[in-house]
């Protein structure tokens, strides 16, 4: 939080210098009315991460998405990523809520890269009209393996740096 | 635009209802511990998406979309690739900019596998999207473990484009 403090004290004050003040608050009234937006999306997205934490018993989601769930976790965690709907605002949130309920890095990580690599919401709402039907069933296709694979890369990573388990 | 915002926020509260009358089903005691602990996330994320939504603004405004652009040229190759990959994560703004760029860099001539890094590489590592969401709701530790074991991916998405080629 400090580093990123830090890095937009930084480029407000580069903003200043070229666009002078009229350019910052230019910037700020902008970006409060787009806060204004997000917020309440937030709050869904907070409220749906902590029903699913206290609605998902924690032994099955260990069995489904745990550290020993094995490829089928990983496909578990592809699905699910490419079929949750709304934005940012839910994919963190929920992903979040798994990992307390027993899900591991590896299904997350394969949750996480699916909802922003084959995610069906972004590809037809943006995607799909700005760079055209074929490059984005192109792009989506190739993209099908590399959930599986990242969260398999994750597991095979994330035994060997911590033995142990994860530190808290 | 404004009525796929209203698609999401309705889809959006619609599973808010659904899982908030389920926990209500499991015991009145659940529903409020939860609603409790949803807003405690909440309270606790609202100053970092400030920061996030109201920095990330003036960090943009300090890369302006025509230096990606450029970093994208018509240029083939491994070293196209690699450049492709540091303007993806380095792209401000959301998936309207993301997006216009990689459609920019096709009609310029920029080589199709050199976009698929380009588009894959901004789905991973956008920093802006990472500032933004990823590090405020997940574990710290979660977001770099998940960034470094994304990071062959851009590169083997290009090489798969590569061999079979655009159809």
């Amino acid at each position: 939080m400090i580093v990123i403090g830090a890095l937009v004290a930084v480029c407000a004050g580069l903003v200043w210098r070229r666009d002078g003040i009229d350019g910052v608050l230019k910037i700020f009234t902008h970006d409060l009315w787009l806060f204004g937006e997000i917020i309440p999306r937030v709050l869904a997205g907070c409220l749906l991460g902590a029903f699913i934490a206290e609605i998902l018993p924690h032994d099955k989601v260990s069995r489904a998405l745990g550290p020993n769930s094995g490829l089928k976790g990983l496909l578990i965690g592809t699905a699910f990523g490419a079929i949750l709907p709304g934005g940012p605002f839910t994919a963190y949130p929920v992903a979040a809520a798994l990992l307390t309920v027993g899900a591991d890095f590896g299904a997350t990580i394969a949750m996480v890269v699916s909802w922003t690599l084959i995610g069906y919401g972004r590809a037809v709402a943006w995607e799909l009209p700005i760079l055209g039907t074929e490059f984005t069933l192109w792009r989506i296709v190739i993209s099908l393996p590399i959930p599986v694979l990242a969260g398999a890369l994750g597991r095979f990573v994330f035994v060997r740096m911590y033995p142990k388990g994860e530190p808290s | 635009m404004n009525i796929s915002a209203l698609i999401i926020d309705i889809t959006l509260w619609g599973s808010v209802a659904v899982l908030g009358f389920m926990a209500w089903q499991r015991g009145r005691v659940v529903l409020v511990s939860s609603l409790r602990e949803g807003s405690m996330d909440f309270i606790n994320i609202v100053p970092r998406i400030a920061l996030g939504v109201i920095g990330s603004g003036y960090i943009a405004a300090v890369i302006p979309p025509e230096v990606i652009t450029g970093w994208l040229g018509p240029d083939s190759g491994w070293f196209g690739v690699v450049t492709a990959v540091i303007a993806g994560a380095a792209t401000p703004g959301g998936p309207v900019v993301g997006f216009s760029i990689g459609a920019v860099a096709l009609k310029v001539g920029g080589g199709p596998p050199q976009v698929i890094a380009y588009v894959v590489a901004w789905a991973l590592f956008a920093f802006q999207r990472m500032i933004l969401w990823e590090i405020p709701f997940m574990p710290v530790r979660f977001v770099w473990f998940r960034a470094a074991v994304s990071l062959p991916f851009p590169f083997l998405a290009a090489a798969i484009a590569m061999v079979i080629g655009k159809p």
